[in-house]
């Protein structure tokens, strides 16, 4: 990878030169004059908390959303961008946070969807034309595949054909890595050096700082909508970054120590069960998890670690196997029992486990509305007192009464943490707990589960994260297409061995 | 031998509204707009093409005026679904309600309350090669020979039929991608639009001649069915119009043999469609509806 360099060469123009882009919904000002500017050829990172305003900031920049104020120029040059048409027009090229591709067409029709010349579209052309630029920049793609049947890592390459494929000179890429194993990530960052060697600027987002420092030459920081300042990535550190990010020192904890693990809680022995089209999912998995310790199950996405989480949580039936809580079985009980038995859920799609158009006090107690009544009706007192309370444990912004579809990311964590904590369970099945949560929040959830293994209850941490894995684990299971691939010491584990066990290269 | 052929030729015809009214609403849904305004559009379409070509004399303005009520019909059903953001099912219905009660009240005004209205002159039966499967009128070669082809194939290999693909999966990625959503959305509804009032004008204009009150009895909503039969497939759809077409004219030719008539008749008028119900049950499960089905897209 080449140094970042700290200056741009002066006296050439700026590939991206925003200034003063006010952007707001409502009473929220999401950009509140906001100045960047991106020299030609570097990889520019935007830093900042959920919430911050990066994404509206990228969303400006490529006419999805149109700023109330602000000008921006390209090369120089002013432009005038009111819809990503004149944005591609103007050299911008994005890759969304949620991919923007249509599932069921093939690669080569989403690389000339929206750009395709004449009334008849040649996908003979098309697809010499994804070959091409493939092999132009390195990034591997099969023009005949339909984009559904890819890898999460694949769509990320046929997003970035698409941009370059339209002769972008600047690409903005929205947490790319959020959803990539590491060797994936490897490829990426490989990927994006060589497109800035060739004059390429990037404005890369990420909450990875590990990631900010290892590839970008310049850092801009957003707090609250504003900047809170931009810096050459050479003269700064961690931790300089994510003071900038939360306008405070932020503590990284250091590695908690376990090894106090007691009796067993969980018990899966031989468990199968089907994926969403009916095939075999999980295969045959077997394991133990006891009291005090965080056992974590990593994997690529579509291994099984989804389904191995709704089966604990009772939402998906098995097809073979066992897996016991104390006396409970768990595979093909209704969730209602599994709670009952001391099995508290934090599932992978935190949308789906809130009632969004709920309060946050109903959806903290939403689990054991039973216990909040008052012969047949609910008793609002109790259960304001009860969220009140919870609020305040959890920290949680919010008031009891706001609905919880207005809540940002992590505080629509911290009302599920806080609804399945306060029942103090024996076994804790995570899912993706830190999925799209920012530096401060990341760490208090991290911390909450911390404190629930040191309580001694047992946790199963399923996650994609490996930077968590490594931070947390006791002992590490790897899953590989469904089965169990190997299983590693949580303190002895390295990136690289597990990144290759969840290819499915190596054995333990 | 002679009943082989006569169901044949019947079936063929029977088929044709169908097919305009499946490519149309094909079209409207495939950009992500469930258009419910069908029944009205094709009900329009077949008085309006009439009450033109009475007029005029001339069967030709007939068809043009079917073609310009139903591409009106199609862009009124976008302004309410696509520009106001409407419920679709409202809209649909709204819009169905409307046609048919202006055909009504348009009819009352031109032709006065007449039990029986004139006849005109309608489009003669071709017959290629003298073959009697074959003695067909224009509009069904069109439909089948063009119409289904041509709508495939403008579907699968033109940008529009792309852009149309990406709206109805996919208006974020589509509109990402530069393309006008909602441009993409009017042009794919009034295209469709056009094809459903063609589709009621085959009745007055061709196949009867005439126009009765409640003309279209069902047929759009037949088409929905065939859609969805069809998983938004031209082809598949077809063979659905085919297969509703030729149970519907067994039961005709069944109605009149002996020994059948001892089964109530309108339990033989049911069976088309029972066939259809029969059919979607079967290959209606599980099917993938285009990933913006009934979505309006607003741009966050
Ligand atoms: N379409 C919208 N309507 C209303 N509010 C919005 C909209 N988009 C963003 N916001 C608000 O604007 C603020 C900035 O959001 P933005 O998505 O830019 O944050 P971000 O920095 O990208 O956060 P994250 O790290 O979670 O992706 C947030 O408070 C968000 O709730
Ligand atoms: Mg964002």
């Amino acid at each position: 990878m080449t140094r970042p360099r700290a200056d741009p060469p002066a006296g050439t123009a700026h590939a991206i030169e925003a200034r003063g882009i006010v952007k707001r919904y409502g009473d929220l000002l999401a950009n509140d004059h906001v100045d960047l500017t991106v020299a030609r050829g570097d990889i520019h990172a935007l830093l900042g908390e959920n919430g911050a305003g990066k994404t509206t900031l990228m969303r400006v920049l490529y006419g999805l959303a149109v700023a109330d104020a602000g000008t921006v120029a390209v090369d120089g040059r002013r432009v005038e961008i009111r819809s990503p048409r004149d944005a591609i027009a103007a050299g911008i090229g994005m890759v969304t946070q949620h991919f923007s591709l249509v599932g069921p067409m093939s690669v080569a029709e989403n690389v000339v969807l929206g750009h395709t010349d004449g009334f008849r579209v040649d996908h003979a052309a098309a697809r010499r034309r994804v070959t091409e630029v493939s092999e132009r920049f390195g990034v591997p793609a099969d023009p005949a595949a339909i984009v559904a049947d890819l890898s999460v890592g694949q769509r990320q390459r046929v997003e970035i054909l698409k941009a370059l494929s339209r002769d972008c000179r600047v690409l903005v890429l929205d947490e790319p890595t959020a959803v990539l194993v590491p060797q994936e990530v490897d490829a990426l960052f490989a990927t994006l050096d060589r497109l800035r060697s060739g004059g390429m600027s990037v404005v890369f987002i990420s909450h990875k700082l590990r990631e900010v420092m290892a590839l970008t030459d310049r850092v801009t920081v957003l707090r609250g909508g504003r900047v809170a300042g931009t810096v050459a990535t050479a003269a700064t550190d961690e931790d300089a970054l994510a003071e900038m990010m939360v306008g405070r020192a932020a503590l990284r904890p250091a590695r908690p120590a376990g090894g106090r693990a007691g009796a067993p809680v969980l018990i899966v022995r031989g468990l199968s069960a089907a994926g969403r089209h009916g095939l075999p999912a999980l295969r045959e998995v077997s394991f133990e998890l006891r009291a005090g310790e965080i056992v974590a199950v990593a994997g690529v996405s579509g291994n099984g670690q989804t389904e191995l989480g709704e089966v604990l949580s009772g939402m998906r039936r098995a097809t073979a196997g066992s897996a016991r809580a104390g006396d409970t079985e768990l595979a093909d009980t209704p969730p209602d029992v599994v709670m009952r038995a001391g099995v508290g859920r934090i599932p992978e799609d935190r949308d789906a486990s809130v009632v969004g158009e709920f309060s946050v006090a109903y959806n903290l107690v939403l689990e054991q509305l039973n216990d909040f009544r008052r012969g047949t009706v609910l008793d609002e007192r109790r259960i304001r007192a009860r969220a009140q309370e919870l609020i305040e444990r959890f920290s949680i912004k919010a008031g009891p009464d706001d609905r919880v579809a207005t809540l940002s990311g992590g505080n629509v964590q911290k009302v599920l943490l806080a609804r399945v904590l306060a029942r103090d369970p024996q076994v804790l099945v995570v899912a993706q707990p830190t999925r799209g949560l920012d530096v401060g929040a990341t760490q208090y959830v991290r911390s909450q589960l911390v404190a629930q293994r040191d309580r001694g209850a047992g946790v199963l941490l399923i996650s994609e994260d490996l930077d968590e894995i490594l931070a947390l684990a006791d002992r590490i299971l790897v899953l590989y297409e469904g089965r169990v691939a190997g299983e590693v010491d949580g303190a002895a584990a390295d990136r690289q061995r597990l990144g290759l066990m969840m290819a499915g290269r190596a054995a333990a | 031998m002679t009943f082989l052929i006569d169901l044949v030729a019947a079936t063929l015809r029977n088929a044709t509204p169908l097919v305009y009214g499946t490519v149309g609403e094909t079209y409207a849904e495939r950009a992500g707009v469930l258009n419910l305004g069908i029944e009205g559009t094709m009900y329009a379409g077949a008085f309006f093409g009439f009450a033109a070509a009475h007029a005029s004399g001339s069967l030709t303005v007939g068809l043009l005026t079917a073609v310009a009520v139903g591409l009106a019909a199609g862009a009124l059903m976008a302004f309410l679904s696509v520009t106001v953001g409407t419920n679709q099912h409202v809209a649909g219905i709204g819009i169905t309600l409307l046609l048919v009660g202006v055909s009504e009240f348009s009819n009352r005004l031109v032709f006065g309350g007449a039990g029986t209205l004139p006849k005109i002159e309608s489009y003669a039966l071709l017959s290629p090669f003298g073959l009697r499967a074959l003695s067909q009128y224009a509009l069904t070669y069109v439909a089948f020979l063009a119409v289904a082809p041509l709508g495939w194939w403008v579907l699968a290999r033109t940008s529009l039929g792309l852009n149309i693909r990406a709206v109805g999966e996919n208006p974020e990625a589509a509109d990402a991608a530069g393309i006008d959503v909602a441009r993409t959305r009017y042009l794919a509804l009034m295209i469709g639009g056009a094809l459903m009032a063609i589709g009621g004008a085959f009745f007055t204009l061709a196949a009867l001649g005439s126009f009765t009150l409640g003309i279209i009895a069902g047929r759009g909503w037949v088409c929905i069915a065939l859609v969805i039969f069809g998983r938004w497939r031209i082809g598949r759809g077809v063979l659905g119009a085919l297969l509703f077409a030729a149970v519907y004219a067994l039961q005709l030719r069944l109605r009149i043999l002996p020994g059948w008539d001892a089964v109530p008749f309108e339990l033989l008028l049911a069976l088309p469609y029972l066939v259809v119900i029969a059919a979607l049950a079967l290959s209606g499960r599980n099917v993938d509806y285009p990933g913006a089905y009934l979505k309006p897209y607003r741009r966050a």
